[in-house]
């Protein structure tokens, strides 16, 4: 059931980091430090695959997704898009870029203009790109994308308030999916929305994934949707990479300790796998990324760590085929 | 054993634009001494509501309790005046609410917001109330303890917060803690030491516990009973066992099979619960879950189901095809077994 990624990328990060300076001062501003946000992480999509980024708040994952839509432009490394590097691209090219790569944001409350009416909403990618300049055709691609993402055409003429959250989070993802893109970023897209309700988007998204043969890099913080839509996911503590995997190769054989940590924090919904379940949380609470400890970042925390790992930071090794983890004390 | 806690009939009503709102509309149960109970259901069930009616912590207006009885330690909270439930608040009752940066005072310290319960309860003198303090925040594991007193909200991080909420709740020894969702704005380590504490403090000290929350997950690992709630009432009472391996009210069959589970590899497409969330204004007489029901009958749009025993004692679910659905369950999980 799962299509494996075919050889070409469509996407490669290598070595990317984005630090965001600290400044003091307001006219002459001096710059007494920098959160690293994200600190030298490598990793590829294939196309059609679905790769997972989870960690926790802090940890990196949205600037990282920014950094590949180039909202922010990224402090060092290298983002190739379809072969392409587009680390250094100028704004006209970034619109071309665009076309291809959409995003769907966590809350439809506050990522859809109030003052507009969903059609307008969904036909403006269209129109800024120039794609439809007949109005009729545009209204009736419009009215296609609310169906394709389970609305009623109708809806065109509503505004975003009348709607439920659900509702709203298809209007965004019909948005996304107006300009015709090949790979959309997912963050956090349906952390906002009701149990009984998520599953209704996860759901969609899959189809939307078969039926247009998108690729999505899905940013979340729920390990146990990540599992369900992932094809290989990558954990992220403190702006790095600390493992990665394909998805039920992670979720059942955990190497790195943090991984550990927070899979056994997860509770589960069956009182019987709970009562036996083997409980140890980390202890602890995240550092702070403007002085991330030195050598590896997660050995305050760690109760594997020893003298070593406080001098040097760990590269990601592949301990078995395709399962990467940055531990030097994993064997 | 009398129960610690009874909740008979609760009715809170909210005026709005759109109309009237019955946030909560006849809601009964019963928490006992030292137990932990869920109250589970997604927004707009009432399950806040609900638990901030028990604190008589409705704004009114727009919000009105216009029937039911709280019975607590056998006395009916509606009937206090408002001097006396102050003395309960915080006293006999702690709360422990989701976002502690709202809920604790911006512009006191740690400390003062500890000591401030103890005096105003217990009467105790600054010196006293400051030891107790200690004890405390020693207790939900801060370390560090003098230092932290002396500190502000600010200058702590959100999981220390939460503790410190904690250490308020508990400050003056309570029979129950209401706590909503406590860890939702948690990240998932944090969250799971929140939790433990909250589990090991309430053992150690026998304080019940009452779980507001929409995390599934979490109730199974903490409740022994749970309340699942839908449109202002609640549709399915139980043990957490009874629950989660037995369900009989469609709601909860429905929340339970649209979750994926971290715990096994994907089986194919989720399982959805159809349709949207009710509109609370718009509510007839029958069962609210009713449009989205694959079970729904005639009978379903013509009166309420009322909460009638199923299964095992104390399980109860609000549904007029509760028990033909239990074989219809059994049949399923055969074929798909098959």
């Amino acid at each position: 059931m799962r299509d494996g990624p075919t050889q070409t990328p469509l996407l490669e990060v290598r070595g990317l980091a984005m630090h965001f300076p600290i400044t003091e001062g307001m006219v002459l501003a001096r710059r007494i430090g920098e959160v690293k946000a994200v600190d030298g992480i490598d990793f590829s999509i294939g196309r059609g695959e679905t790769l997972g980024l989870v960690g926790e708040s802090g940890c990196g994952k949205t600037t990282t997704g920014r950094c590949i839509l180039r909202l922010e432009r990224p402090t060092a490394g290298q983002i190739l898009y379809d072969g392409q590097d587009i680390t250094q691209l100028a704004s006209r090219d970034l619109v071309a870029l665009r076309r291809r790569m959409q995003v769907i944001f966590q809350d439809p409350y506050s990522s859809l203009n109030p003052r507009m009416k969903v059609g307008d909403i969904i036909a403006e990618p269209i129109r800024v790109h120039g794609l439809e300049p007949d109005g009729s055709k545009r209204k009736a691609k419009v009215r296609e994308l609310l169906s394709v993402c389970g609305l009623d055409p109708k809806f065109v003429d509503r505004y975003p308030h009348e709607m439920s959250g659900g509702q709203r989070q298809r209007v965004g993802i019909a948005r996304a999916l107006a300009l015709d893109p090949e790979f959309i970023v997912c963050d956090e897209a349906v952390s906002a929305l009701d149990v009984s309700i998520q599953a209704q988007i996860v759901n969609l998204l899959e189809d939307l994934r078969e039926r247009f043969r998108l690729t999505y890099l899905f940013i979340a913080h729920d390990l146990s949707v990540v599992r369900h839509l992932c094809q290989r996911v990558a954990v992220m503590y403190l702006g790095r990479i600390v493992e990665l995997a394909d998805g039920d190769e992670l979720f059942d054989n955990p190497l790195h300790p943090y991984t550990q940590a927070l899979l056994s924090a997860v509770p589960i919904p069956d009182p019987r796998v709970e009562a036996k379940r083997q409980f140890r949380p980390a202890k602890g609470e995240v550092p702070s990324p403007i002085n991330p400890p030195s050598g590896c970042v997660f050995h305050p925390r760690c109760p594997m760590a020893v003298d070593n790992c406080r001098k040097a930071r760990p590269a990601l090794r592949e301990l078995r085929p395709g399962h990467w983890v940055a531990c030097s004390e994993v064997k | 054993m009398p129960p610690l806690l009874e909740v008979k009939g609760l009715h809170t009503e909210f005026r709005t634009g759109a109309g009237i709102v019955r946030a909560v509309d006849g809601v009964s149960y019963s928490v006992d001494p030292g137990e932990t109970v869920a109250i589970v259901g997604e927004s707009g069930s009432g399950k806040s509501v609900g638990a901030l009616s028990i604190l008589r912590l409705i704004p009114n207006p727009p919000g009105r309790i216009t029937a039911g009885e709280i019975l607590f330690d056998g006395r009916d909270l509606l009937k206090l005046s408002t001097a006396d439930m102050r003395e309960i608040r915080g006293r006999d009752i702690g709360m422990v609410f989701q976002e502690p940066m709202t809920s604790l005072n911006p512009v006191l310290t740690i400390g003062r917001q500890i000591t401030e319960t103890l005096e105003r309860h217990q009467g105790a003198d600054s010196g006293a109330a400051e030891k107790r303090a200690l004890e405390l925040l020693d207790m939900v594991g801060i370390a560090d303890a003098p230092r932290r007193l002396r500190q502000y909200p600010h200058q702590l991080s959100g999981g220390m917060r939460q503790r410190v909420m904690i250490a308020v709740a508990l400050a003056c020894s309570p029979k129950l803690i209401i706590a909503d969702e406590p860890t939702t704005a948690l990240d998932v380590t944090i969250q799971a030491q929140i939790l433990e504490l909250m589990k090991s403090l309430s053992v150690k000290l026998g304080v019940a516990l009452i779980v507001i929350t929409h995390n599934l997950g979490i109730v199974a690992r903490y409740a022994s009973r749970v309340n699942v709630m839908y449109a202002g009432r609640v549709v399915e009472t139980g043990t957490a066992e009874a629950i989660y391996h037995d369900p009989r009210h469609p709601y909860t069959i429905a929340l339970l099979r649209s979750v994926p589970r971290l715990d096994q590899p994907r089986r194919g497409r989720l399982d959805p619960v159809d349709g949207q969330p009710p509109d609370l204004t718009r509510l007839d007489g029958g069962c609210a879950f009713r449009p989205r029901c694959r079970f729904a009958v005639a009978a379903c749009a013509q009166s309420y189901p009322p909460l009638e025993a199923v299964g095992e004692p104390g399980h109860f679910s609000a549904c007029f095809r509760s028990n033909e659905i239990a074989s219809i369950r059994r049949a399923d999980s055969r074929e798909t077994a098959a």
